[in-house]
């Protein structure tokens, strides 16, 4: 008798990028093949002070789980990491350590906004609290809700995934985001 | 033998006379006011005297009472007495004009970060005090949160429509 082994026959392959291909290769431009290999091996770096954090664990446990996305990987040194997820409140007195783990990172990286207090201060309308950590540093995605539901933050990382695949090479080097950086106080 | 609230505003009026005033017992608990000048004087004697022995200080804050002109910080002193389970609460008026009130730090080690603390949230300048700088704020604010003509609100705010958090609309209380 057969051995019930089974295999996983729903292997989810990623689409081809457009491209000129012949007997035997395959040509597609930089930009889409390393955006490709870099939205699906986003190395995230959890930030998480307080209640959308506990969310976050259910969106990195077995339900969700944001693996599935190619997000294996946290780390908890920012010089590896590709994805500053923030989450909960951020104080005043906070926010200098916030920007340290973010000049830290290593380029190119994004940051992503989980939940109302990262994004605008949320109810803590109060001298101690920032009002939004794009006060301090560039934001890509920013997920509202108090806090906000698993597949709301699995949105926002999958918009940070678009975003991620479709960045120019260049965008990095450009007058543009360094002007952006600048507005910051960065470099 | 009980150490009773009684007792103790006896050995204290005995002691200081005139000096400490509005005394009361709310909820059982002893409240008397000294005058700034003598609060280590008053700590003291509660801490040394062989039957009272108030010898922990359990916290210490400040009160912000705008309207009480010359008198406008209370700072708040909360003594306890581990042998005989007794509290009793100690209050020094100051104006805000000039918050000076002597340090208790060298009667009591824990003091120095309440001491701290009522500095950076209501400006008490505790004279004496080895260390005194902000604790729990940002290094670089310029003013002290908890008195009352500041707001609540952050006012670096920019995006937050007053009206939809129920402040400054036609809601208003």
């Amino acid at each position: 008798m057969a051995r019930p082994v089974q295999y996983n026959t729903k292997v989810k392959t990623v689409e081809i990028p457009e491209g000129y291909s012949g007997e035997g290769f395959f040509a597609t431009s930089f930009d889409k093949a390393i955006g490709l290999a870099r939205k699906n091996s986003i190395w995230p770096l959890p930030f998480a002070t307080s209640c959308c954090g506990i969310e976050f664990m259910a969106t990195m446990a077995s339900t969700y789980d944001l693996a599935r996305f190619g997000a294996e990987r946290m780390a908890f040194t920012p010089r590896q990491c590709d994805l500053l997820m923030v989450m909960g409140t951020i104080s005043k007195k906070m926010g200098p350590v916030l920007r340290q783990v973010y000049l830290q990172m290593a380029e190119p990286r994004w940051v992503i906004a989980v939940g109302a207090c990262a994004s605008s201060g949320g109810v803590f309308d109060t001298y101690s609290v920032l009002q939004g950590i794009d006060q301090i540093i560039p934001v890509d995605v920013y997920v509202p809700g108090c806090p906000p539901r698993p597949e709301a933050i699995i949105d926002g990382f999958m918009r940070i995934q678009d975003l991620i695949g479709q960045e120019s090479l260049r965008r990095r080097h450009s007058e543009k985001y360094k002007e952006l950086l600048n507005s910051y106080g960065i470099q | 033998m009980s150490l009773t609230n009684d007792y103790i505003k006896q050995r204290l009026t005995d002691k200081f006379g005139e000096a400490v005033s509005q005394v009361e017992e709310t909820f059982g608990m002893l409240n008397f006011t000294v005058p700034k000048d003598l609060n280590l004087k008053v700590m003291q004697f509660l801490y040394d005297d062989e039957e009272l022995q108030f010898r922990f200080l359990t916290d210490l804050t400040a009160v912000h009472y705008p309207d009480r002109k010359g008198e406008e910080l209370a700072v708040v002193y909360h003594l306890y007495n581990f042998a005989q389970r007794v509290r009793l609460r100690m209050k020094v008026y100051t104006s805000v004009e000039d918050p000076r009130v002597f340090t208790a730090t060298r009667l009591f080690e824990s003091a120095n970060w309440m001491e701290r603390e009522t500095y950076d949230f209501f400006g008490v300048n505790f004279v004496g005090h080895p260390n005194l700088k902000r604790i729990l704020n940002v290094d670089e604010m310029d003013y002290f949160p908890m008195r009352k003509e500041f707001p609540l609100e952050d006012q670096s705010r920019i995006d937050k429509d007053d009206e939809m958090f129920g402040r400054g609309g036609h809601i208003g209380i």
